[in-house]
């Protein structure tokens, strides 16, 4: 194999190709990594853990090159020398590569050009490139990979998990002695990810040191070594993986037991109409993408979980309930009516609210204050012959604030200012103030601290005991399981199994989700 | 719905008392009105008339046209739009309001239909934005060519000359010795800082610029809104083709040719984001003024036309690179 005959193996086993030491770095003002150690060994995966904002990605861009440490911070040996890394181009002739979670590829240029890029391309006599070389190239980069793709293909027409063969194909192509992967399996099949990790497996054959940045406790647990947890910047513990467990590693991420979380008790919902009638019904519900024939019903005072692999329709799911996408069979039914919902417009007419997946692109005006993303949905309350009462708003907008502790400076405040926890409370309140019937939550605590995660829980609780029905979507399996009274799992596009929340466990759904029935 | 959440124990007031801060805020509300006067102050000392009183109503008459394209201009941009087309309506409004008023329509009337013709443009650019999602900047290059190619065929190609008092007195009349065209603008920048900032329309204007998504989610009718911002821009440069006309006495098809770009500039000086979201009224007044005052300026002191374009292009490539230098 090409490769084998490129990674110098000469490096003895037993000492560490890179380490660091004592890595501190602060953002104005903000310290996010603080004396952090780690230590590469040749041939080893070594998997890098913490939950979101840990600082994960900043060690690894130090590592790479891209933003440099603190001054008096510690030290970085590569081979046995101290060095610093003042662009990633020096690091990566070095041999240091990255596979970024986004992938960085530019989508109308060729794979061949994507894989040398940052290189002197052959040239003739007149300065003209010399295709073929460069293209042959290429090619013996991915035939090293077993992988069948052509060089000379625009890079646009792959699929996001060929990019990312392309990705690490560019990886390999400089000799990369290290290689950091961050969350390469976000967006592959299962068929991918074995892919993958066969390569992955040749890499360490040849004495690589790679950096495992993964969510995925199973995929943890298959390829790598060993594994550094990091919290809030700090390092909190190294060791050989064969010494642990998930809940040993998910308890050092979160610095508390799981059984810590928010559990929901019974809900707490006073039924007062008879017959108790589900609030929303969804019967057969097929889109225009790949949900399939989806049925399902939610009463008052419920929280029902959908669980799933990233993937499964969930989102799909909701988005066409809501009106965003178009619904081609089946119907939905509020308080027993049949609605005919085109947009979201007509959602919020029938009593639906979305608390979308993704805050910042989906949920925020970012350049607003606190108090105008609080009402933004609910603008036509505050107007008297066309005029906006600014006063009134305030007013509305500093009870939702402190009802749902938003803590901010003042409502007149840049949401942009918000850690994202309160950010999300914020739009959660924007919702509330529709007064809906049915509260559609989409991974209601992505990217949010754990403190700030069980007060939402809190919140979602309290608002299905006041008789709202709630569909919550969570890739967190915790967090379905603490707050949910029911659960749905998904599976590419079909709901796999429904759960009762006394018989609800781990295993159960995870079994559903992969497509066990 | 009500909720009855404990308060926090550690209530994080994050108020920002740092000078960085301070300086940062201060110049979001001042800086360019700073740079304004700073350029007052310059042009005081170096054209000895500058100050006088009737060169300031000049100035103020002279920016006049601009600036009812910038404050159509402003709401555009904070949607994140643009609009290239409103130096040829200012044209075709002219020539259409002048030929129909020398063929005896009344003159209110004749104006009327020369921003008649503005806003049916501009709902144009809003259509093929708004509902077929074309990018703004080549629909708006699009009728920036056919409406100039528009006044041309409908004048014949020559200016039509405007012979009714009523309609001349528009754009070069005074009332109280202030000429008319200042209580035109005057009036629109109140009744666009009311819509933007007390109106659903205009809070729906900065959601839809900060984050259209968002917004469409939230409910707010992008597209309606969409249209309604460029036809009002459109409408905006009808009745600034008609004060030029009113100010020439004539109707011409060269007429406002680069005043798109001017009114770009002058809403950018103002402190907008091409991006859309941010922006203010207020700031492109400023901007608007700026740019009168070089011109103005240089003008008195006996620079000639060429120079002029390249220090006005100097002073907005400074004022953007300050403003950029501040974030």
């Amino acid at each position: 194999m090409l490769i084998k005959e490129n990674v110098k193996t000469s490096v003895d086993s037993m000492r560490p190709i890179l380490k660091m030491e004592g890595i501190s770095k602060t953002f104005s003002g903000t310290t996010v990594l603080k004396n952090v150690d780690i230590e590469l060994y040749p041939g080893e995966v070594h998997a890098l853990m913490g939950e979101n904002g840990a600082g994960k990605s900043t060690l690894m861009k130090i590592l790479s090159g891209i933003h440099l440490p603190d001054q008096e911070s510690g030290a970085i040996t590569y081979k046995g020398e101290r060095v610093m890394w003042k662009d990633p181009l020096i690091a990566r002739k070095l041999g240091v590569g990255v596979i970024h979670q986004e992938l960085n590829l530019s989508p109308n240029l060729s794979i061949s050009e994507n894989i040398l890029m940052g290189t002197v391309f052959p040239r003739n006599k007149l300065g003209m490139v010399k295709w073929k070389q460069v293209h042959s190239r290429a090619q013996e980069v991915l035939t090293s990979m077993d992988s069948d793709l052509k060089a000379e293909t625009l890079v646009s027409a792959l699929s996001v998990a060929q990019q990312q063969i392309v990705e690490i194909a560019r990886a390999l192509s400089y000799k990369a002695e290290v290689l950091i992967m961050d969350e390469p399996t976000a967006s592959l099949t299962d068929k991918e990810i074995d892919r993958l990790f066969t390569i992955i497996n040749d890499l360490r054959e040849q004495g690589v040191a790679i950096v495992y940045i993964s969510h995925r406790m199973e995929e943890i647990f298959k390829v790598s070594d060993r594994y550094t947890v990091l919290r809030d910047g700090e390092c909190i513990q190294s060791g050989p993986i064969m010494e642990t467990n998930p809940d040993h590693l998910v308890s050092l991420m979160v610095g508390r037991d799981l059984k810590d979380l928010f559990q929901r008790g019974a809900s707490q919902y006073v039924k007062t109409d008879m017959p108790y009638k589900p609030v929303i019904e969804v019967k057969n519900l097929s889109d225009s993408t790949f949900v399939k024939n989806l049925s399902f019903s939610i009463y008052p005072g419920e929280i029902v979980g959908f669980a799933g692999l990233i993937g499964a329709g969930r989102t799909e799911l909701v988005r066409s309930i809501f009106g965003v996408s178009e619904i081609q069979q089946g119907e939905v039914l509020i308080e027993g009516d049949k609605v005919s919902i085109k947009s979201p417009i007509d959602a919020i007419k029938n009593g639906i609210a979305l608390v979308p997946e993704s805050r910042k692109e989906q949920g925020l005006f970012l350049d607003m204050s606190v108090k105008e993303n609080i009402l933004m949905a609910d603008l036509q309350m505050f107007i008297k012959k066309g005029t906006i009462n600014w006063r009134k708003l305030d007013r509305e907008a500093r009870d939702y604030i402190k009802n749902l502790n938003i803590r901010a400076a003042s409502p007149d405040q840049a949401i942009s200012g918000l850690s994202g926890g309160n950010q999300q409370k914020a739009v959660i309140a924007r919702w509330l103030s529709t007064n809906p019937k049915v509260l559609l939550l989409d991974e209601p605590t992505r990217g949010v601290d754990i403190g700030a995660k069980t007060e939402i829980h809190k919140i979602i609780s309290e608002l299905a005991d006041a008789g709202l029905a709630v569909l919550m979507i969570s890739s967190e399996l915790p967090e379905v399981l603490g707050v949910s009274d029911r659960i749905f799992v998904m599976h590419e596009g079909r709901i796999t199994g429904e759960l009762e929340k006394k018989e609800a466990t781990q295993e159960k759904i995870m079994h559903y989700a992969t497509g066990g029935h | 719905m009500k909720l009855g959440l404990q308060p926090s124990a550690h209530p994080e007031a994050q108020r920002g008392f740092k000078l960085g801060h301070n300086f940062s805020a201060l110049w979001d509300r001042l800086g360019m009105i700073i740079i304004l006067i700073l350029l007052c102050i310059v042009m005081t000392i170096m054209a000895p008339n500058f100050l006088e009183a009737a060169n300031m109503t000049n100035i103020l008459k002279q920016v006049s046209v601009i600036a009812i394209l910038a404050a159509g201009m402003t709401i555009v941009i904070l949607t994140g739009g643009i609009d290239l087309s409103v130096g040829s309506i200012v044209a075709l409004s002219g020539v259409v309001s002048v030929m129909a008023s020398q063929a005896g329509v009344n003159p209110l009337l004749a104006m009327a239909l020369g921003m008649g013709a503005g806003y049916i443009i501009g709902f144009i650019n809003g259509f093929f934005t708004a509902k077929l999602g074309l990018p703004a900047f080549i629909v708006t290059l699009a009728s920036m060519t056919y409406v100039r190619g528009l006044a041309y065929v409908t004048s014949g190609g020559y200016p039509v000359v405007l012979e009714d008092s009523t309609f001349r007195f528009i754009g070069s009349g005074a009332i109280f010795a202030i000429p008319t065209p200042i209580y035109f603008m005057v009036v629109i920048y109140i009744i666009m800082f009311y819509v933007l900032k007390y109106t659903m329309f205009g809070r729906h204007i900065y959601a839809i610029g900060g984050n259209e998504e968002a917004a469409r989610l939230t409910g707010i009718k992008v597209k309606k809104t969409l249209v309604n911002v460029y036809s009002i821009s459109g409408l905006l440069a009808g009745l600034g083709g008609v004060i030029l006309a009113g100010r020439l006495y004539s109707g011409q098809p060269t007429a406002g040719n680069m005043y798109e770009l001017d009114a770009i500039a002058a809403v950018i000086l103002g402190g907008s984001k091409l991006t859309g979201g941010v922006g203010k009224i207020q700031g492109t007044i400023i901007g608007v003024l700026i740019m009168g005052v070089i011109t103005n300026g240089l003008t008195l002191m006996d620079v000639s036309y060429y120079w002029q374009l390249v220090i006005k292009g100097g002073v907005i490539l400074s004022a953007v690179i300050i403003d950029r230098l501040r974030s």
